[in-house]
């Protein structure tokens, strides 16, 4: 009796099936297609077209009798921005405030991702690594909404302050900046945790038998491996600031940032070709820095 | 590298009040939901439970809290399916254009929210004429939860490498077949992981959902910025924070188990 064959163990009906299978392990192009063809169809329609609208939507205008939108194009959106006052100040002091909060929060992570990641024992980390996770998953509006009873009138910084004489902060830039800094804190500090993870401990070692102190360490050999993810940390905070109005509404009295321009322009004021020419305000300076920071690896890190 | 004990304890001691600034204002909401004066002055002039009651029959909150969860669970799903196919696309394929499509991936969590936002609501609302409601919200966190997938599972791909399915595929079995028993048993706790922080991405989401949710779509962080402003309301809001900042020690909890690493909790 001879074996039996091995082509006859597939069913009629599954041949379709099993053709398509040998094609596909055959055809590597068929598979990258198979696989690219979703994900990058939503991402092309939904965001670069929409992205793309943005940029046209800027150059609309809207009817002041009316509040319709009228759709001939012209350039008086972007005039208004650059020759009106408002726009140059506000762009100063959202780049001011995001550029703070990412100094600190950086300046915060640093040290406790080194900790986490160099100087705790394995138990300690992963506790440690919790306790920083805990607050990044606690509701964004709950951070907010924190800091405003925090620095509200009679709250625990006034009352604290007061304690030692001084007056809190109250409501303003400076709750703004503190309170970003708190809320983006986690999305810093993760990146760079994992950053000083990579950092292989021989490199260290051999850094410090060859008779470098551990400064001269940190600085030549730590912190280069170090850059990707330090910088893949602050497109989060500058990233996240850039664009936030809520907590600017939440803590920072009558202060506005570009995100607060966009949406009352979208809502109250019903422009919303003028709030897309601000958009691209944020746009620009983010692809900027995505184009600066993109060679360094950051991209990678995220 | 030796520290010296000195900036050993210095680190800890650093570590530690950065602990205690990160938990403090949390500490601070939950005092104030069990604080008798509805204007969350300090100290607190005397203990109550009634927000917490007034929270707990509260329909609203309950009704975005549904919201909520459906938008999240409609948005990871989609995530899941789209940021898995492009890890896999990014991860085992070289291919012209491949660092654009990177970049597209990356595009949605990188360019700050209100963009996102305007974007979408100018693309729905002022050229396509469509109607905001939950499925614009679902299509707007889709869009910027597929990166936290596609991180994780690209992240497994690189390491566990493609050896296991050459093996698979030489002792004859299919593609299908491969991904089914070898690929996906290894993928498990990346989707999984990948998931937990979609979910909880879309489920906390505030600025692109103002932008593309409709009058009549309230998400929970859409109800919590409506009741913030309404002196009543705000212990009742501070009471469902700490119902938030509870339960969301139990994805953590879950993503650490999952594996030992704190690959699975990013």
């Amino acid at each position: 009796m001879a074996a039996p064959d091995p082509t006859a163990v597939a069913a009629p009906r599954r041949a379709a099936t099993a053709r398509v299978s040998s094609f596909l392990a055959t055809h590597g192009w068929a598979r990258l297609v198979l696989f690219l063809t979703a994900p990058l169809a939503w991402l092309v329609l939904v965001y670069v077209v929409a992205l793309a609208l943005l940029l046209v939507a800027a150059l609309w205008s809207v009817d002041s009798f009316t509040g319709e939108v009228d759709r001939s194009l012209t350039l008086d959106n972007f005039r208004e921005l650059v020759t009106e006052p408002l726009y140059r100040t506000v762009t100063l002091r959202t780049l001011g405030v995001a550029g703070l909060v990412t100094v600190i929060d950086v300046a915060v992570a640093l040290p406790i991702a080194f900790y986490m990641g160099k100087v705790a024992t394995p138990r300690v980390r992963r506790a440690l690594v919790v306790a920083v996770l805990t607050p990044l998953w606690a509701s964004y509006l709950v951070k907010a909404f924190a800091w405003r009873s925090l620095l509200s009138d009679a709250g625990l910084v006034d009352w604290a302050a007061g304690l030692v004489g001084m007056d809190g902060p109250g409501y303003g830039l400076t709750a703004v900046v503190l309170a970003q800094a708190y809320i983006w804190l986690p999305y810093v500090i993760l990146p760079i945790y994992a950053g000083v993870e990579r950092v292989p401990d021989s490199l260290l070692e051999a850094s410090g038998d060859l008779g470098a102190p551990a400064w001269t360490t940190l600085r030549m050999i730590v912190m280069p491996l170090l850059l990707p993810s330090i910088l893949a940390g602050t497109i989060f905070s500058f990233s996240l600031t850039l664009g936030d109005y809520i907590t600017v509404n939440i803590v920072g009295g009558a202060n506005q940032m570009l995100g607060n321009l966009v949406f009352v322009n979208v809502g109250a004021a019903n422009n919303l070709p003028l709030a897309a020419t601000i958009a691209l305000i944020p746009i620009v300076i983010m692809l900027g820095y995505l184009a600066a920071v993109r060679r360094t690896g950051a991209l990678d890190n995220l | 590298m030796s520290l010296s004990p000195l900036a050993r304890r210095l680190l800890a001691g650093v570590t530690v009040l950065v602990l205690l600034f990160m938990y403090a204002p949390l500490a601070v909401v939950v005092v104030n939901s069990f604080n008798q004066d509805a204007s969350m002055t300090w100290p607190p002039s005397g203990f109550t439970t009634e927000w917490w009651q007034r929270a707990f029959y509260s329909q609203g909150a309950r009704d975005a809290v549904w919201t909520s969860v459906q938008v999240a669970l409609a948005s990871t799903a989609v995530a899941l399916l789209l940021g898995t196919l492009a890890a896999f696309a990014l991860q085992r394929f070289d291919f012209f254009g491949k660092h654009s499509v990177n970049l597209l991936v990356i595009l949605p969590i990188a360019l700050p929210g209100v963009v996102t936002g305007i974007a979408l609501n100018n693309a729905f609302r002022g050229v396509l004429g469509v109607q905001l409601s939950v499925l614009t919200v679902v299509v707007a966190h889709a869009t910027f939860c597929i990166v936290t997938v596609f991180n994780n599972v690209v992240a497994r791909l690189r390491r566990i490498g493609g050896s296991l399915e050459e093996a698979s595929s030489d002792l004859g079995a299919g593609p299908w077949t491969t991904f089914r028993l070898v690929t996906l048993p290894q993928l498990r706790s990346a989707l999984l992981a990948g998931g937990l922080l979609a979910f909880a991405l879309s489920f906390d989401e505030i600025i692109v959902t103002t932008f593309t949710a409709g009058a009549g779509t309230t998400t929970l962080p859409i109800w919590i910025l409506n009741n913030l402003f309404r002196p009543n309301q705000a212990p009742v809001v501070a009471v469902v924070a700490v119902v938030l900042i509870v339960l969301s020690v139990v994805p953590i909890w879950i993503a650490q188990r999952l594996s030992g690493d704190t690959d699975a909790v990013r």
